[in-house]
């Protein structure tokens, strides 16, 4: 009985991917139920994204101006880790914009933008859970007479467990401190 | 027998809201908010809705808690509603002396307060149908002109917070709502959307462009500044807060 301890501890250790056993912690963002659709139409709640760290922001596909340069911001992030560190993370970009961001029109900006969905996950979901994830993730959004919206431009990272490790406000370029951060919750021991 | 009849009776009354909440049509139009619609002047278009002629009180948050054991305050989760949540109740299922079953309900965060809306078959009010339905008194639609309406409502903002707060059951206004000024703040659905922040890119500098959109926005009726207070409050806000004079009242589309 007394050797059997560290063994359940060294099974915990080597099975803690299957996470569902273990209860989400409290501050974990994958607490609200949100139900997103991918750009290839596939239905999956945002909590099964649990497991792996996640970069995440939120735009739409019709905006011209920053929205850009936040998936461009997205990938130079990306593109800035050593490979092990971006071998363990998946990219989320949710739209602010459900009503024009459908699954074709995601697929298409995909496409356009070359966004590989083995990394890339461009979703939508319905309009009260769009504001209760932007609540949830600290950003704001408001849509204007014309149908464009003002809204705030933040990459997020999530940890495996779906708290928030870090965030950027600066878009266009790279921010060597969440670069650093990123590096630092993917590969805590 | 009898008495087990009588006991599954006195359970289902329990269960039952003691009454169901009261709606009243608003009939909505063009309204000229202090936020303009554009970021600039445009008037706000409001559709008809409905409004919840009270706020949502302990005796009925009480009834939702029981019956969605993750938002009792010890069990919901920390990033849906902070740690004061609810925290003027005696017990997690007992509101106690300190929150009667009459006064409206407090420190209950925008995702606690969305998910009792939902379990009515409602939404929480927009902050233009708020802000709507709030421009009223008890005989206009639209009081805010008068200066005497102003003052009521900065009288109410300069009352001790540590006070008592009274119960729900004010003065109607003239659409038939209650307690819209003088009694709590209230959560609006897209109380994370008032202000954000000016366009940057007008000011030319690419460093900061945290803020993407076609408009900035300024604000309407400075001098309407019993108004823009809330929408400073609101902004100040995060989803998982809970503040001593915070409450809700729910809406629904026509």
């Amino acid at each position: 009985m007394k050797h059997l301890l560290p063994v359940l501890a060294l099974l915990a250790a080597l099975f803690g991917g299957t996470a569902a056993a273990t209860p989400l912690p409290g501050d974990s963002v994958y607490n609200l139920p949100v139900q997103l659709t991918t750009q290839d139409g596939q239905r999956q709640m945002l909590a099964a994204r649990r497991g792996r760290p996640q970069l995440v922001t939120m735009f739409y596909t019709s905006c011209q101006m920053v929205c850009p340069m936040i998936i461009d911001s997205l990938r130079l992030t990306r593109n800035a880790l050593d490979p092990a560190t971006r071998a363990k993370i998946d990219l989320l970009a949710v739209s602010f914009d459900p009503a024009k961001d459908d699954v074709p029109t995601l697929k298409s900006y995909a496409e356009k933008r070359k966004l590989d969905p083995r990394i890339w996950t461009l979703a939508r979901a319905e309009p009260s859970q769009v504001r209760q994830l932007s609540g949830v993730l600290g950003l704001q959004y408001r849509q204007l007479p014309d149908g464009e919206f003002n809204h705030s431009s933040e990459l997020i990272l999530l940890d495996a467990e779906g708290r928030i490790a870090a965030r950027t406000t600066l878009i266009g370029r790279l921010d060597p401190a969440f670069v650093k951060a990123i590096g630092e919750t993917v590969n805590k021991p | 027998m009898r008495v087990r009849l009588a006991l599954a009776w006195f359970g289902l009354m329990l269960a039952l809201p003691a009454a169901a909440a009261e709606y009243v049509a608003l009939p909505g139009g063009t309204f000229t908010s202090v936020l303009p619609a554009d970021g600039k002047a445009a008037a706000a278009q409001v559709a008809p809705f409905r409004l919840r002629t009270e706020l949502v009180t302990n005796g009925e948050f009480l009834a939702f808690v029981q019956k969605h054991p993750q938002w009792q305050r010890d069990k919901v989760a920390g990033i849906l509603a902070d740690a004061r949540y609810l925290t003027q109740w005696e017990a997690p299922l007992v509101p106690g002396g300190q929150a009667l079953p009459r006064q409206p309900v407090t420190r209950v965060s925008w995702f606690a307060a969305q998910a009792y809306c939902e379990s009515e078959g409602a939404r929480l009010p927009s902050w233009y149908e708020w802000e709507f339905a709030a421009a009223a008194d008890a005989t206009r639609r639209d009081a805010r002109a008068d200066p005497a309406w102003r003052e009521s409502i900065l009288g109410w903002y300069s009352r001790p917070s540590s006070s008592a707060l009274p119960e729900v059951g004010g003065v109607a206004n003239v659409y038939g709502v209650r307690d819209m000024n003088g009694l709590v703040w209230e959560w609006v659905d897209d109380f994370n959307a008032l202000m954000v922040a000016s366009d940057s890119r007008e000011q030319g500098d690419p460093d900061l462009l945290k803020f993407c959109g076609a408009g900035a926005i300024s604000l309407q009726e400075k001098e309407n500044y019993a108004v823009l207070m809330r929408i400073a409050m609101l902004s100040a806000l995060k989803a998982a807060d809970t503040t001593n004079n915070l409450g809700f009242r729910c809406a629904k589309s026509n």
